[in-house]
């Protein structure tokens, strides 16, 4: 009893709960990177698809599905009546069973009410161009109407024409996004020439007819674009297979909205495992479809790294002259507190105020400026008077100055005073003594500083949602067109793309997946940028540990 | 500075003494460019806010007076709605545009009508659509319009007169005064509203849409009013009619079924001994502005009574210069234009509760007429035949004020004064409500549960970390906290808004009782770990204790929730937020503080740690020690040495946590409802000043109301933050110092 109470007042127990707020902490953050490691990897893994027999309404019913989740849920709570045996609870399962043009693609099932659940080889799973994901048992297929397989035989035929419109579908989108892209923008340009020369009072008439003769150049090459495209959109919608569904129906589906087809059922892990790559990559790579709640997240990778490659090159200079100003020019004293008053200040402006500042001054301001002085002819549509990309690399890269200052400081006064010292006697001025010694050395101290900052940006939403982000952009903002990079567009963006899928789309439970697993591209390139960083810092303290010693 | 011996000075040493100026240069200029960006942002920010509290101004433009302008005797004055071009229509019928600035006809056109007029009448608030009354008390409706012509070149502004109900005048029987005559157009047809020689008023509608002629009336109703009539109204969708007399009198009328008009009250809005001088409804025709004898200018609202009966409400009042004539309301905004009988002009506005401006007499003459642009920035007045005077009214703002920020205001329609954020809707004449008092409410409110969730945990935890733990541990904790800070905010409240806010909702009194839970079962592990074999015991080195409690922590959140279905079920009927809503009367949502306090607790607690961390680490040793030394132990040496000594950091790294909490964007905006409501409840949702700009400022008009009110509160936002963060700073640069002393 004695050794309790002196245990209790020599504060142990205080430490032990000043421990557990550490236990906590750390619990959390592993668990939030294990959660979204799971969900947002579990996505690509082919499921198995149940058919199960079930009695609803004293009916039975076939259903086919993907099941999402098992949870157990108070009857009460649900206003439902207890079980027969007063069980108060009740397992429900989330049934995937997809087909949204038939029916709602999500539903509750009662795990009582299931007679019986099996994985039947043949049934298929289609990925689809439009209303999602597709079940159903393959009947035949057929070429321009006339049947080509049926039954058994028709999976065969099945998987090579799937093939055979894949590849078509990729020669359109090249067509598209190639030539007749290009032909587009030319045509705009030519329009925007004409307007220029108007607005100059150049518009004489051999200008506007040497202009009239390249449109119309152009516009015969598109229109020969314009029948390639017809003649491979005829070629795609040639094949259609039929299909039976849960209820019973037979429906068809033109070969023209599959992306995708397997049987889950049927595979084996080794086969899954190569399926989860491919569809891992086609993740990475592929334009997002219908309202961004399937398909890929290249465009959102693209812009979010084209990004933050623009605000790393404004960034880093900027950064590096204020750190060495610091540190190396200023006399310490009352101006090198107000700098770093300033700095820590920046460093806590809330992110939206730079999105305010960003959207008043650089668009509105800087932006308005610069289209009335250099960009009349396209009035009344703004060129740069409108958030885009080069708007939010200014307003990020204001954003994360302070980043790039701080880390570059600490390396600063880690560099041994002796160095300087040294370069300056041999008779090195101080420009020189910093080009050449001081920069060098600090030099990863500088890439720390810039990887914090690029990690920041990376993740930061809301001032980007102000000053460029867009949910869906037509078109990248680097392309084959001169001047291939397009300053003035808007892009997409990981973080805002999951804030937008998750909060602002129609269909929020079908898109979830979608998002868990751009959450984890996000926090995986998040992770990475940062540890490396730590790594890198954590190296440089004991190098110049050595040196010191 | 390097020294340069100017004798040996050769080209290449000038070139690089001129490089190393020009690099100091450079570099001095970057390093104050830092201070140049943060006053930058605020000067911008400011500029941009800044306009909301200008006063109003009413500037004269020009004055004019021109023969063929005083042809007649006018009638009524109008201006296009930029003000370039003004107009008037004369007792003979004739309509004439003129330059409003220089009083140069553009255009005219006699015989509007055929015979002359007695009476203009404004139909809609804008001014476009008029009736014109002949002296034979025939009707006809027209409709003046501007449309901008490109095709000469320039730019021009050319007027044009249509008849948007044929060029036929209906008759009107037995007109009493020609003031008690109004029109009022809606979607399906014409109202005229009227009183007759005896005391009778006429309500004749009219089946016709736009293009119809006017023919024989679809409904003529006729109602006895049994009191003096000075002044008829009837509102823009033509449902209601207000009949006023100068005792004050009012009898409110609902005309929605033209053949069946209803009073629906009568009421005494002047005291005993007092006039109404003159009446005019409001944009949107909810609220009636009286002027009386007293100089009181009163804003009458209808509301519902607690008997369901309806009243006018007093809801605002005004008091004005002189006794007024003419009160003139604004087309697109709650404002008002009047016109005392010292020739005054005056400018209201009632969101903004204040009077903005009071003119000099204006006039030696009375005012015959008064015409303002739909934009209500341009005013024209008669000052006698023919003589004009042209104003440009500076009054962008009216509807902010200080009062209408950060007081309650008493809004149109509403039972009572409030705080409401409330800014745009797909109404033209909607009253905007720009409150921020519920947007800095919600911003202090989600901060608050952040800090209360993260400050125990990141202090605790960052004490433990730089003062108990083992080193070899510590350089595994610091980097997990670090990526903890470096996670995306968008993700924590995605989380937070998809997966955390139902899981909470479906498991609360787990939730809850985590909060007895873990500490209790914490502390019962260290009780039991006393008492295990020593073997046991001295395979976990001091220092570890946090690594140990990891996995307790699992096992207790993992029976927490298992248990907390059992216990609702036993204690709350298995409903715990139907019992709340019922036993306790809290409402639950499921995007509530509580999720948002979780989310951006994570969000805050790796600022605060790390701060405190380093604070506390850097105490000097030989304060530690020498407190050990004297007996003390670690905790008596941490509570009494260390917390006292590192206190002042400890303090900025809260600072700093709010100044992150008050601006943190994403998990407020993805985590709660962003409804702008007052309410403390931990189960409700908030709106936060960051949420809302973000939500609103990319669909607001530039240089809006809207627009500069979001800038002011970025402003706020920048503000609140920069006062936490030098706060903080400047404790560290102190606390530096001193330990420099140590």
């Amino acid at each position: 009893m004695q050794s309790a109470n002196k245990w209790l007042k020599s504060g142990e127990p205080w430490i032990w709960l000043n421990a557990g707020a550490v236990a906590i902490s750390m619990t959390v953050v592993l668990a939030l990177l294990a959660f979204i490691l799971v969900r947002g990897l579990g996505h690509f893994w082919a499921a198995d698809i149940y058919e199960i027999s079930y009695v609803n309404d004293d009916k039975a019913v076939r259903l086919f599905g993907e099941v999402i989740k098992k949870e157990n849920i108070n009857r009460v709570k649900r206003g439902l009546p207890l079980a027969a045996d007063g069980d108060e609870f009740l397992e429900r399962w989330s049934l995937k069973t997809g087909n949204r043009e038939l029916w709602a693609d999500f539903r509750w099932i009662d795990e009582p009410s299931i007679q019986s659940t099996s994985l039947p080889d043949d049934l298929v799973v289609l990925e689809r161009t439009e209303w999602g994901a597709f079940y159903g048992y393959l009947r035949s297929v057929s070429e321009d109407g006339t049947l080509v397989a049926e039954g058994d035989a028709s999976w065969g035929e099945f998987v090579s024409r799937v093939e055979r419109v894949s590849e078509l579908r990729n020669e359109i989108r090249g067509l598209q996004r190639g030539d007749m892209g290009s032909v587009n923008y030319q045509l705009e340009q030519l329009r925007l020439k004409g307007r220029a020369l108007e607005l100059k009072g150049m518009d004489t008439p051999a200008a506007l007819a040497r202009l009239a003769d390249k449109k119309v150049k152009l516009q015969s090459e598109f229109d020969t674009l314009m029948v390639r495209l017809t003649k491979l959109n005829n070629k795609v919608e040639r094949d259609t297979a039929k299909f039976e569904v849960m209820d019973g129906r037979v429906v068809d589906i033109a070969f023209a909205d599959i992306i995708e087809g397997l049987k889950p059922n049927s595979m084996s892990v080794w086969q899954k495992s190569v399926h989860y790559v491919h569809a891992f990559w086609g993740f990475m790579m592929d334009d997002p479809r219908e309202a961004n709640t399937e398909g890929g997240v290249f465009p959102a990778i693209f812009g979010t790294v084209l990004m933050v490659l623009l605000m790393s090159i404004l960034v880093t200079p900027f950064g590096v002259i204020s750190a060495v100003y610091l540190k190396e020019y200023a006399t310490q004293g009352l101006i090198t507190r107000i700098v770093r008053i300033a700095v820590n200040n920046l460093a806590g402006v809330p992110s939206i105020v730079y999105g305010v500042f960003g959207l008043g001054f650089f668009v509105y301001f800087l932006g308005g400026s610069l289209d009335q002085l250099f960009y009349p002819e396209a009035a009344p549509a703004p060129h740069f008077g409108t958030p885009g990309l080069m708007w939010a690399s200014f307003t990020l890269a204001l954003l994360t100055l302070p980043v790039v200052i701080v880390s570059t400081e600490e390396g600063l006064s880690r560099i041994p005073r002796n160095l300087r010292e040294g370069s300056l006697a041999l008779g090195a001025t101080n420009a020189e003594t910093l080009w050449k010694v001081v920069l060098p050395m600090a030099s990863p101290s500088i890439m720390t500083g810039l990887i914090l900052a690029v990690a920041r940006a990376a993740g930061e939403v809301a001032p980007l949602m102000l000053v460029g982000v867009v949910k869906l952009a037509p078109e990248l903002p680097l392309d084959g067109n001169f001047p291939f990079l397009h300053m003035e567009r808007k892009f997409m963006h990981l973080g805002f793309h999951i804030y937008d899928v998750g909060f602002q789309s129609p269909n929020v439970e079908a898109a979830q997946p979608l998002v868990y697993a751009t959450a984890f591209l996000l926090v995986l390139i998040i992770v990475v940028l940062n540890l490396s960083a730590i790594v890198m810092r954590n190296n440089l303290r004991e190098k110049y540990r050595s040196i010191a010693g | 500075m390097t020294e340069f011996n100017l004798y040996q000075t050769t080209a290449r040493q000038r070139h690089r003494a001129l490089i190393d100026k020009l690099v100091a240069v450079g570099v001095t200029s970057g390093g104050f460019g830092v201070i140049a960006a943060i006053i930058l942002i605020f000067v911008f920010l400011f500029s941009v806010a800044f306009p909301v509290f200008l006063p109003a101004s009413l500037n004269s433009v020009a004055e004019y007076s021109e023969t063929n302008l005083s042809e007649g005797r006018t009638l009524f004055t109008g201006l296009s709605e930029n003000g370039e071009l003004a107009y008037r229509i004369n007792q003979t019928g004739m309509l004439q545009f003129f330059y409003s600035e220089t009083g140069v006809q553009v255009k005219r056109i006699d015989n509007v009508m055929d015979a002359a007029l007695n009476a203009v009448i404004p139909i809609d608030i804008e001014g476009n659509r008029l009736g014109l009354l002949d002296i034979d008390n025939k009707l006809i409706i027209i409709e003046i319009g501007f449309f901008v012509d490109f095709s000469g070149g320039g730019r021009v502004l050319v007027p044009q007169l249509s008849y948007p109900f044929g060029d036929e005048s209906i008759p009107i029987d037995s007109l009493g005064d020609a003031s008690l005559l109004n029109v009022g157009i809606d979607e399906e047809g014409v109202t005229v509203v009227y009183l007759d020689q005896s005391e009778q008023l006429h309500i004749d509608y009219y089946l016709a849409e736009e293009g119809d002629e006017l023919s024989a009336p679809e409904t003529e109703s006729q109602l006895e009013i049994t009191q003096s009539v000075d002044f008829l109204m009837l509102n823009e969708s033509a449902r209601r009619v207000l009949i006023l007399n100068t005792d004050g009198v009012l009898k409110l009328l609902d005309i929605t079924d033209k053949s069946e008009p209803e009073v629906m009250l009568t009421q005494t809005l002047a005291r005993e001994g007092v006039h109404i001088l003159t009446a005019e409804l409001l944009l949107g025709g909810e609220s009636l502005i009286t002027a009386a004898s007293d100089h009181e200018l009163i804003q009458w609202t209808l509301l519902r009574g607690e008997t369901s009966d309806y009243e006018m409400v007093n809801i605002r009042q005004f008091q004005s210069a002189g006794d007024l004539g003419l009160i003139k309301s604004e087309a697109r905004r709650k404002g008002l234009v009047t016109l005392n009988t010292q020739q005054q002009v005056s400018l209201f506005h009632t969101t903004g509760g204040s009077e903005l401006l009071t003119s000099e007499p204006l006039s030696d003459e009375a005012i015959l007429n008064v015409a303002l642009s739909s934009r209500a920035d341009t005013l024209l007045i008669e000052k006698g035949e023919g003589k004009f005077q042209f104003f440009e009214i500076d009054n962008e703002h009216p509807e902010v004020s200080w009062h209408a920020l950060w007081e309650k205001v008493w809004y149109e329609s509403y039972p009572s004064p409030n705080y409401i954020w409330q800014s745009s809707s797909a109404d033209d004449d909607f009253e905007p409500k720009f409150s921020l008092v519920p947007l800095v409410f919600g911003t202090l409110k989600a901060a608050f549960y952040a800090m209360i969730i993260a400050m125990p945990l990141a202090i605790m935890g960052a004490i433990y970390t730089a003062y108990f733990m083992a080193p070899k541990m510590r350089t595994w904790v610091k980097p997990g906290i670090e990526i903890m800070e470096a996670l995306p905010t968008v993700i924590l409240g995605f989380l937070a808004g998809l997966w955390l806010a139902p899981v909470i909702e479906s498991n609360l009194l787990a939730f809850f009782s985590l909060l007895i839970v873990v500490p209790l079962g914490f502390m019962l592990f260290a009780v039991a770990w006393q008492f295990m074999p020593a073997r046991l015991r001295y395979l976990v080195p001091a220092g570890w204790e946090a690594a140990l409690l990891m996995p307790v922590l699992v096992i207790l959140v993992v029976f927490a929730f298992q248990a907390g279905p059992v216990i609702e079920s036993f204690l709350f009927d298995g409903n715990i937020q139907r019992w709340m809503r019922l036993t306790l009367g809290i409402d639950y949502d499921q995007r509530n503080s509580l999720v948002v306090g979780i989310a951006m607790g994570l969000a805050v607690i790796p600022t605060i740690f790390s701060i405190t961390e380093d604070a506390v680490y850097s105490v000097p040793r030989h304060l530690t020690e020498g407190s050990l030394a004297l007996g003390a132990t670690p905790w008596q040496t941490l509570t009494g040495v260390v917390i006292l000594t590192a206190s002042p950091g400890i303090f900025s790294a809260v600072m700093i946590g709010l100044g992150r909490a008050v601006g943190e964007t994403m998990i407020v905006l993805m985590a709660t409802g962003n409804t702008a409501i007052m309410d403390f409840s931990v189960f409700e949702g908030m709106r936060t000043l960051s949420a809302n700009i973000a939500v609103e400022l990319p669909e607001s008009e530039l240089d809006s109301s809207h627009y500069r009110i979001l800038f002011l509160a970025a402003l706020v936002l920048f503000g609140a933050t920069f006062l936490f963060n030098t706060a903080a700073e400047v404790i560290r640069q102190r606390l530096r110092d001193k330990y420099s002393n140590l």
